[in-house]
């Protein structure tokens, strides 16, 4: 696979490891439930199409990136800054 | 070439005894190198051959049919093609260390010397004692593992598994280490060619005249394909001269890499491909400095599947004999090699193209002796050569079966009326048509569909940035070939940025691709095989069918059709069709069955590359490494590091009595320790304690400048993810260490919590493990020698800097420094650490500050042994299944902020009050030796899982208590300090009274680190 990095360009795949879902949030804060906390380390969908995930690109800029892949074809079609999207959803959260 | 005749006093034997005078190399022609004659051997027998031969077309040169025994019948084997997808003349070639099993005849380059055998026979090829496996065929039919050795279950180990293994065997790896060398390669190009002949030059030259960087990449040796192969006129050209006038302008273009030699195996997503490329296996023994193969990584913006297609066999009696072919393969053999396969050739066609072989052969010299097309009617042109040449022609009939013991002597032919006759040949052609090369395109999960009209699977949906050409595609005519190549080419070239350019397509003669395949005889005599490699038959085929296994992947597993190392190349359609045929079916509602890489077998050499023996993985020297390896220090490998593990002093008989000394000189004394392979973790920022306190699980607020303190890391699940200690070296500034196993792991999870949690944090983390070189240097004397280093105007008494304190300092006249108060041992001990040029300095000048004081240097088992004796938990006990209670530290988490980990902590099962926790255990007879792993039962239990209270984790020979000492988890140990219990050690037959005990062994009050 090749990844596009936004800090770095188009890299071999074996520069960055995997993690998963990019879609939960973290329920921050004292005020955080058990059982939402539960649904965020456990519950996860496996859609078959386009997915967002996080991605780190460990032998490069040591960024993390929201990358949108199609898990049927592996197709890429969007590669983001992590923090990026982060402070955009915090933002949005505040509106 | 040689003339010479061996003298025959018996024609039958002779007919099976190899002529050694290249009798069947015909007088010229062909494109081997007749001045370069080549001496070989096959089973110990001499033989020659020319330059430009195969071991398969040199065999042929001198009568050599039979080459191999079958998988599981022994049957006699010969040689089917004259191209990688060869299922039967499987060989081992060379000998010693470059032994090399499983290698096809087909495809093996013919070198001076180069020496062969036949695999899978016992005692001789020629006679086979477990030929009379052939005779038990029954009992190996489909499925016959898991019908003939279920019982009774002890003989499968013993018995079954090794006789069958033995039976059913391929060839041997060789005993010795691999000699050679194997190269890797990364190669970008715009437009990847894959396969040479004239779809792939034509698709070349049109992308390489554009000015795209092309890579070419073809199997053989020699590019050109089947231009090789056939005789075939390109405009005014012969086709094997148009290949090579391609091959020249190539050359001459700058940005095109020709690759031969070279197999492309496998396609990967995104424009990946790996390829193999054969650079010494020509050769008997590498050149200088050269590769035996080289692996290449190739990333192309687009790629031309130009792999051409592989003709079929037909499906009747004793198809397996030596001496039946491919019609292809006769015709390569007659064409390329100059080799008649047989003296009195026979053609069994479904195709127009078959015909193709009976003017080849003739052409060359040889005899034809019938031509059967399974169609009704033939055209009269077809049939002129092979009349004229006297051939007997029939037409809708088929062959049945066929006659000869090692050799085909004859076949059986049924013609339009059922009328069988037999009709004496030693050499079979069989045309079916051909399927095109759907493996590549098919990797990446792509199924390929049927195409009615050329009764084949083509290539569907293509792999992102692939497209297919030529007789990959199912345009099986040249004319198509060159046209679809450079067709296909100019648009990738195009999409690559370049400009669409299409030279005129050459012409060429006219020419018929009609078929009507048949896909078995209707009446067989004797065993007719579909996968020739896995010795499947099409009465297997029928077995699984009646047994229900009729979807095509529980027929591909029960039979084992087509999972041989050929991957069903020339198998795959006939298991299916049949298939087909019996259920009643079309070919396509029955599937096939996915490809996977690689396309050809890969040796694991080629994958490992230089990542060998050391070379597997980069090795890390601690600073220190000199001086140790000066001073005789014992290394242990540690993840990527080289550690000393003890320092043998003459006169210590064993490891356990260094290590003893260590320990015990860093007690009495003072002890040096390189501590640099700990993860360390700069910290900088406005947000830095804000993000701390989110990112560790006890608190770090009240942590003020010039001070350190032990910090624990939860995963989010609540498990203990590493501990460290962080020091407070500024306002905004932090300095974290892990631990070495988990430093890149801690590293990461920073930076995505920084980075995806917490992006508001101003905050900055950088690594700085490679920057600064840090040691431990311990014990009573620890203060006196570092005064010897520390630069004086910064005061290290127990008042200016007591226990946990932290400061940046200067060493030796000025050099910058950190220095901590911290210990691992539990004595009185620093970590100081500067940047990493000055560690081999600053470790020199502390062994030489410390020498009045009696210093020793320690290793890692000295280390390990000191923090077992203090109940430190290390690798053993944070084992990504314990929590922070387990490991007893439960009261230091923070009850009043958030961080990662909290919730997840309190889990029931984490909070369970049974569970397993840190203690330490001593054995009750002094004498005894603990073992870590050795299970925990009360005195009166019956060993048995539910019996079990826990285990130890980590143990050692404690110097300061003078004997063994473990550490380990039981249920409710704090609890239960002084009750005996046994330590039960089934693997090593263990079984004596042992005494819970507090988890520190030494100096449990913890003053001496604060003196």
């Amino acid at each position: 696979m090749r990844i596009r990095c936004p800090h770095c360009g188009e890299r071999d795949n074996g520069e960055f490891s995997y993690l998963g879902d990019a879609t939960v949030v973290r329920p921050d804060g004292m005020s955080a439930s058990s059982e939402a906390m539960h649904d965020y380390v456990y519950l996860r969908d496996n859609p078959a199409g386009l997915h967002r995930e996080l991605w780190y690109h460990g032998a490069g800029c040591r960024s993390w990136l929201v990358v949108t892949r199609d898990t049927r074809t592996h197709e890429i079609r969007d590669v983001s800054s992590a923090r990026d999207v982060a402070l955009a959803r915090h933002t949005g959260d505040a509106a | 070439m040689t003339t010479m005749t061996l003298k025959r006093s018996d024609a039958d034997v002779a007919a099976e005894i190899p002529d050694r005078s290249q009798a069947y190399r015909v007088v010229k022609g062909g494109l081997v190198d007749r001045r370069k004659l080549l001496d070989f051997s096959f089973d110990g027998t001499s033989y020659k051959g020319f330059q430009g031969d195969t071991l398969a077309s040199a065999l042929l040169a001198n009568g050599v049919h039979l080459v191999g025994r079958s998988f599981k019948y022994h049957r006699p084997r010969g040689i089917l093609s004259a191209g990688s997808e060869e299922p039967n003349a499987i060989v081992e070639l060379r000998s010693g260390a470059r032994r090399e099993p499983n290698t096809r005849a087909t495809v093996a380059e013919l070198y001076a010397g180069l020496e062969a055998n036949s695999q899978n026979r016992w005692p001789s090829l020629a006679f086979d004692a477990l030929g009379i496996n052939a005779l038990a065929a029954p009992i190996f039919a489909a499925g016959f593992y898991y019908k003939t050795f279920m019982w009774p279950a002890s003989f499968w180990e013993k018995l079954y598994e090794p006789m069958i293994r033995r039976a059913a065997g391929l060839g041997h790896a060789a005993n010795a280490p691999d000699p050679d060398t194997y190269d890797r390669m990364h190669a970008h190009c715009d437009v990847l060619v894959i396969g040479g002949g004239p779809a792939g030059l034509s698709a070349a030259l049109t992308a390489g005249r554009a000015g795209a960087r092309v890579i070419l990449v073809d199997e053989d040796f020699k590019l050109g394909g089947r231009l090789l192969s056939e005789n075939q006129w390109i405009g005014s050209q012969a086709g094997v001269e148009w290949a090579a006038a391609a091959l020249d302008e190539l050359i001459s273009l700058p940005e095109v890499r020709i690759l031969t030699r070279t197999t492309l195996f496998g396609v990967y997503d995104h424009g990946s491909y790996g390829a193999v490329e054969r650079v010494s296996d020509h050769l008997a023994v590498p050149g200088v400095h050269a590769p035996r193969q080289r692996l290449w990584r190739i990333t192309a913006k687009r790629a031309v599947l130009a792999a051409g297609a592989i003709e079929r066999p037909h499906v009747f009696g004793g198809n397996d004999r030596p001496g039946v072919m491919l019609a292809g393969a006769v015709r390569a053999y007659v064409n390329r090699y100059g080799v008649l396969p047989g003296r009195r050739i026979a053609v069994v066609t479904s195709s127009d193209d078959g015909w193709r072989t009976v003017t080849d052969v003739l052409a060359a010299g040889g005899q034809i002796a019938a031509v059967i097309d399974t169609r009704r009617s033939v055209p009269q042109e077809l049939r002129r050569a092979a009349e004229s040449a006297g051939a007997t022609i029939i037409t809708d009939g088929y062959v049945a079966g066929t006659r000869g013991h090692l050799r085909l002597k004859a076949i059986e032919v049924v013609d339009s009326y059922g009328g069988a006759q037999s009709i004496a040949c030693d050499c079979l052609a069989m045309a079916n048509g051909w399927n095109p090369i759907v493996h590549l395109d098919s990797h990446l999960s792509r199924k390929p569909v049927w195409n009615e009209h050329i009764h084949a699977f083509v290539p569907a949906a293509m792999p992102l940035g692939m497209v297919a050409a030529g007789a990959a595609t199912g345009h099986f005519t040249l004319a198509d070939c060159l046209a679809t190549g450079a067709d296909v080419a100019a648009d990738a070239a195009k999409e690559c940025g370049f400009e669409r350019k299409l030279y005129p397509v050459p012409s060429t003669e006219p020419e018929s691709a009609a078929h009507t395949p048949l896909w078995r005889s209707p009446r067989i005599k004797g065993k007719a095989f579909v996968d020739f490699q896995n010795d499947v038959a099409a009465t297997d085929v029928e077995l699984a069918h009646r047994e229900g296994f009729r979807a095509v992947e529980h027929l591909k597993r029960y039979t084992t059709l087509g999972m041989a190392t050929d991957q069903g190349k020339t198998s795959n359609l006939a298991g299916l069709s049949i298939m087909a045929e019996l259920t009643g079916q079309a070919i396509p509602s029955v599937g096939t069955t996915v490809f996977r890489p690689p396309f050809t077998p890969v040796a694991m050499g080629a994958l490992a590359g230089h990542h060998r023996g050391k070379e597997f993985r980069a090795t890390r020297h601690v600073p220190s490494h000199a001086w140790c390896e000066e001073n005789g220090a014992v290394f242990v490998e540690t993840g990527l590091w080289l550690r000393p593990a003890y320092f043998p002093r003459a006169g210590e008989k064993d490891w356990l009595e260094s290590v003893n000394r260590e320990v015990n000189t860093v007690r009495s004394r003072v002890g040096i320790c390189d501590v640099t392979t700990l993860g360390k973790i700069d910290i900088q920022g406005r947000d830095a304690l804000a993000y701390l306190e989110k990112f560790t699980a006890n608190p770090f607020g009240s942590l003020p400048v010039g001070k350190a303190r032990y910090a624990i890391l939860l995963r989010e699940d609540g498990i203990i993810l590493d501990d460290g200690t962080i020091a407070r070296m500024g306002e905004n500034h932090y300095v974290m260490t892990a631990s070495t196993a988990n430093a890149a792991k801690v590293m990461q999870h920073m930076e995505f919590c920084r980075q995806w949690l917490w992006p508001e944090f101003d905050v900055q983390i950088a690594s700085i493990s490679e920057q600064w070189a840090q040691y431990a240097v311990a014990g009573p004397k620890a203060r006196d020698t570092l005064r010897g280093v520390v630069d004086p105007e910064f005061d290290i008494s127990n008042e200016a800097f007591p226990f946990l304190a932290s400061a940046n300092i200067t060493v030796g006249g000025g050099i910058p420094a950190r220095l901590f108060r911290i210990s691992f041992s539990g004595e009185l001990a620093y970590e100081i650490a500067v940047p990493v040029a000055y560690g081999d300095a600053l470790w020199r000048a502390i062994m030489q500050s410390g020498t009045p004081h009696g210093i020793t240097p320690y290793g890692s088992e000295a280390l390990s042994v000191m923090r077992i004796e203090k109940g430190h938990a290390a690798g053993a006990e944070i084992n990504g299944m314990t929590t922070a209670a387990d490991i007893g530290l439960g009261g230091m988490l923070a009850k009043k902020k958030d961080y990662i980990g909290r919730l997840m902590k309190d889990r029931p099962g984490l909070t369970e009050p049974d569970r397993p926790t840190l203690v330490g255990v001593r054995p009750v007879d002094t004498s005894k030796r603990l073992r870590a792993g050795t299970h925990i039962i009360t005195l009166d239990a019956t060993p048995s899982l539910e019996a079990d209270q826990g285990f130890l984790s980590s143990v050692a020979y404690s110097p300061s208590n003078g004997h063994w000492i473990g550490i380990g988890f039981i249920s409710r140990g704090p609890q239960r300090i002084g009750e005996r219990v046994r330590a039960y050690d089934p693997v090593r037959n263990e079984d004596f009274e042992v005494e819970i005990c507090s988890a520190v062994f030494v100096d449990p009050e913890g003053s001496r680190m604060h003196v």
